[in-house]
């Protein structure tokens, strides 16, 4: 009797909550936006939710394409090659009822490149924004500008009349002790619109009836119920109990289990991440090895001993439970640049990584510190572990230090590691950011997580150059010569590229989006 | 009584003082907040600029200083995290924590004295025995782990309870409650038992065992001699008089209960101030880092101040005791 009564229960609970999911989608992933305001925090949750509320001139589609958003058209002008010009999109309303035109892109561009701004550094190369009547927008740069549509995908447009009546004008910042409008409240041209928000607990939106794509786009999804559930057990039970519809970073050791449910399915695509080792080359003498006046890590043979040592394969196999692809270059694969040959994964071979060791002087191996992050990436502790058995082969011995990431980070600033694990994405899908960051020569505008140590003045000419070559026929060569070097030079260890794991309901159909910002304008629902 | 209670709020002073210092001079090992506050294209021109903005490239006791002269005016800064104010960040938040502490503090109270006279009556009862065994289990879990349990049984496998979140609440303007709608009620359910149970079984342990110690003396066989009922005997006499320690623990505890939900809220995902503590330590947000250190550590002190005065209310030798050595 009392089983029959509690399956009756469960049965109505599994009724109503099928009935409450048909057109609402319940959203959940470890962390929160930190703000609403657009141009304040340039970070992977807080630009996925401001996504569905606001838009760029130009987005990436699910596929990672840039297509027409607020711009309808774009290209470098013919007079002039320092100005790229953008035709705006007619007749689109903000949530408030506003129209769209080009006083508000000015205006938002010019709050992006003010300091508080966390989007500058993508437009410093930006002289002036103008307006070219009511729906002409152009960018001037101080020299040409190839890539400069790529630098805007994530850059959200405001109305100037909402900001300006709220006192949103400037981007909220920490010093004036008031609570920016912007930072909670959220006026935008996308396809939701912001029903109700409570910091690290549910945020609501429902669907913007007067969205100019409610016809190109399939827009199944009227609401959205967005939750952060920072703990991966419960994040996995929710989606479990069907109390939730789709969760981001599903733990590895739970996609069998989220796959094997009836109702529930896992889908999976390559992230924009590469996981790699940085090694100090530069320094006379290390601080954290064992080694006297020299720096082993300065001899190519050595990198290229350890570069050998890392078996990658069993690094996915065993680590990452067949969740990683092994990585030959420290590039994702849809990067311009990127090729096959580039990203072959290096042999795994302990005798000549030996023969190198003794040749090199250091048939005795040597110890070293790694400084690793264990808050960071998919199982960036454990990466790290694995690696020190496989460096302890050709003897090297490590001492692991593995810190949260607040703490690790700063190592790598400070350049007070010679040994370190770094994950990078490229939002721009271009070589050059990867050159200007990791591989250009530290110093105040470039090469700012470079802490390597690595130095190539030649090198830095040719990457400087990048920025301003318009023949991209010529640029794709330069980027290809200058991966050459970094290949030949290992100045990086690469490890493997980052697999995304999105776990949803049967009913939710979508692919996966490599920058791990799910576009819900896109998610169609099977009924 | 009136020395007493002024001598020990400056004592508690001086201890919040203490505490804040302490907690400021950890901060530098907590990481630096300015690579989570700028985003990946930051320069070092940009880290500097920050740094010197937010006074992070002063020395610890400056800091302090300035936190300290801050909060005497009630300006507890702005959160790293949030870019809001401390102040309305932390309230917005009490309300969810207190409330669930409130109703496990309840839970454990009611529960826990219930079941300790039950053991203690029925000291050789097959109940009593299998009760004792279990509440081994509340004692020696860690929280997560039956937080994680209870989520297992209830929300995944028997789908009865939600597994995260407070439900639908209710604004009352100056509280924000869960307890007003049905999936407020149902949310509350098991992060107030997972918070609880080791504060219950605490009690129940402690209540059994004043309880036998009760039991023996003399008054108890006197009373039982007198032919007063069971019950009479048991709850009037007994019980009352194994209440000065149980207060005392449950106090402490009730201090335990709120300090340390943080792994219950970060379970559950309840938004109290436990786990935007959590979140504080992971950005090191230290606005909020130290102001919910000096939140907890008031609330400690002014508990145990609390009980001190209860003591006085329910033991009478303590009257006399004090009121003799003060003079």
């Amino acid at each position: 009797m009392k089983m029959k009564t509690m399956l009756l229960a469960t049965l109505i609970l599994a009724g109503m909550s099928t009935f409450a999911s048909a057109q609402t989608l319940r959203w959940a992933r470890a962390g929160d936006a930190l703000t609403l305001d657009p141009h304040a925090q340039n970070e992977g949750p807080t630009t996925a939710l401001i996504h569905q509320i606001m838009e760029p001139l130009i987005i990436r589609d699910m596929t990672g394409a840039p297509v027409p958003a607020l711009a309808t058209e774009w290209g470098p002008s013919e007079e002039d090659p320092n100005v790229w010009w953008f035709k705006l999109r007619e007749g689109v309303k903000f949530h408030d009822g506003a129209e769209f035109d080009s006083e508000d892109v000015v205006f938002s561009f010019e709050r992006a490149m003010t300091p508080d701004s966390d989007y500058k550094e993508l437009l410093s190369s930006v002289t002036e924004v103008r307006a070219n009547g009511k729906y002409g927008f152009e960018i001037v740069t101080d020299g040409p500008n190839p890539i400069m549509p790529s630098n805007l995908t994530n850059l959200f447009i405001m109305d100037k009349d909402w900001a300006e009546a709220n006192g949103a004008v400037k981007v909220q910042d920490y010093e004036g002790g008031e609570d920016t409008f912007a930072s909670r409240n959220a006026n935008g041209t996308g396809p939701y619109s912001l029903v109700s928000r409570e910091t690290d607990a549910q945020t609501v939106l429902t669907i913007n009836e007067d969205y100019w794509g409610m016809d190109e786009f399939p827009m199944q999804v009227k609401e959205i119920i967005y939750t952060p559930i920072q703990n991966q057990a419960t994040r996995v039970a929710a989606l479990l109990s069907g109390e939730v519809d789709f969760i981001q970073d599903v733990p590895v050791q739970d996609l069998a289990r989220v796959n094997d449910t009836d109702g529930l399915q896992v889908i999976t695509a390559e992230q924009n991440r590469v996981i790699f080792f940085g090694m100090n080359q530069g320094d006379a003498d290390l601080t954290t090895d064992n080694v006297e006046g020299a720096n082993p890590l300065a001899d190519l043979r050595v990198r290229q001993a350890i570069n050998m040592s890392i078996n990658r394969e069993a690094i996915q196999q065993v680590v990452m439970r067949g969740q990683s692809i092994p990585a030959g270059v420290i590039m994702p694969p849809f990067v311009n640049g990127w090729t096959a040959e580039l990203d072959a994964v290096p042999a795994n071979d302990i005798d000549a990584a030996k023969a190198l060791m003794s040749e090199a002087g250091y048939g005795d191996g040597f110890s070293i510190r790694l400084n690793c992050p264990n808050d960071r990436y998919i199982n960036d502790e454990a990466i790290c572990q694995a690696a020190v058995g496989m460096l302890a082969q050709i003897g090297i011995t490590i001492q692991l230090e593995a810190l949260p990431k607040a703490q690790h980070f700063p190592l790598l600033g400070n350049l007070e590691t010679d040994f370190y694990m770094l994950g990078w994405g490229v939002p721009t899908y271009d070589s050059e950011y990867i050159f200007n960051f990791l591989v250009h020569t530290k110093g105040e505008k470039f090469g700012s997580w470079n802490a390597t140590r690595f130095s190539d003045p030649e090198l830095d000419v040719k990457i400087q150059a990048l920025a301003s070559e318009t023949d991209l026929e010529k640029r794709n060569q330069m980027i290809a010569e200058i991966w050459a070097v970094v290949q030949a030079e290992q100045v990086y260890i690469p490890i493997h590229h980052q697999v995304l794991n999105w776990g949803m309901s049967d009913s939710v159909g979508t692919i996966v989006d490599p920058e791990d910002t799910p576009k819900f304008k896109y998610f169609e629902f099977a009924s | 009584m009136l020395a007493f209670t002024i001598r020990r709020a400056f004592q508690s002073l001086i201890v919040l003082l203490v505490v804040g210092l302490v907690a400021f001079s950890m901060f530098n090992f907590v990481g630096d907040p300015v690579d989570n506050m700028l985003g990946q294209e930051r320069t070092g021109a940009d880290i500097e600029r920050l740094r010197t903005q937010l006074g992070l490239d002063q020395p610890f006791p400056v800091q302090y200083y300035r936190f300290l002269e801050g909060a005497v005016q009630g300006n507890f800064g702005i959160s790293y995290r949030q870019g809001r104010p401390v102040s309305d960040v932390i309230s917005e938040r009490i309300a969810a924590t207190l409330e669930l502490a409130m109703v496990s503090a309840i839970l454990a109270i009611v529960f826990g004295v219930a079941l300790g006279v039950f053991t203690a009556i029925r000291r050789n009862g097959w109940a009593a025995n299998i009760i004792m065994s279990l509440s081994l289990i509340g004692v020696s879990l860690p929280t997560f782990l039956i937080g994680i349990l209870l989520i297992y049984l209830f929300a995944v496998e028997l789908g009865w309870l939600p597994s995260f979140g407070r439900g639908e609440t209710v604004d009352l303007g100056w509280w924000r409650t869960g307890l007003l709608t049905e999936s407020g009620r149902k949310a509350i359910i098991l992060p107030a038992i997972t918070l609880g149970l080791y504060q219950m079984t605490l009690i129940m342990r402690l209540v059994r065992s004043e309880m036998l110690e009760v039991l023996r003396q003399d008054y108890i066989r006197f009373a039982r001699a007198r032919g007063l009922k069971d019950r009479s005997v048991y709850f009037r006499h007994a019980l009352k008089n194994t209440l000065v320690p149980v207060i005392t623990v449950t106090g402490m505890q009730l201090g335990s209960i709120i300090a340390f939900a943080i792994i219950t809220e970060t379970v559950f995902q309840w938004p109290g101030v436990g786990l935007l503590f959590i979140n504080a330590i992971r950005f090191v947000d230290i606005p909020v880092m130290a102001a919910y250190l000096m939140l907890i550590s008031v609330m400690f002190v002014s508990i145990n101040l609390v009980v001190d005065l209860l003591y006085f209310a329910i033991d009478p030798r303590l009257r006399a005791d004090r009121s003799g050595s003060g003079k």
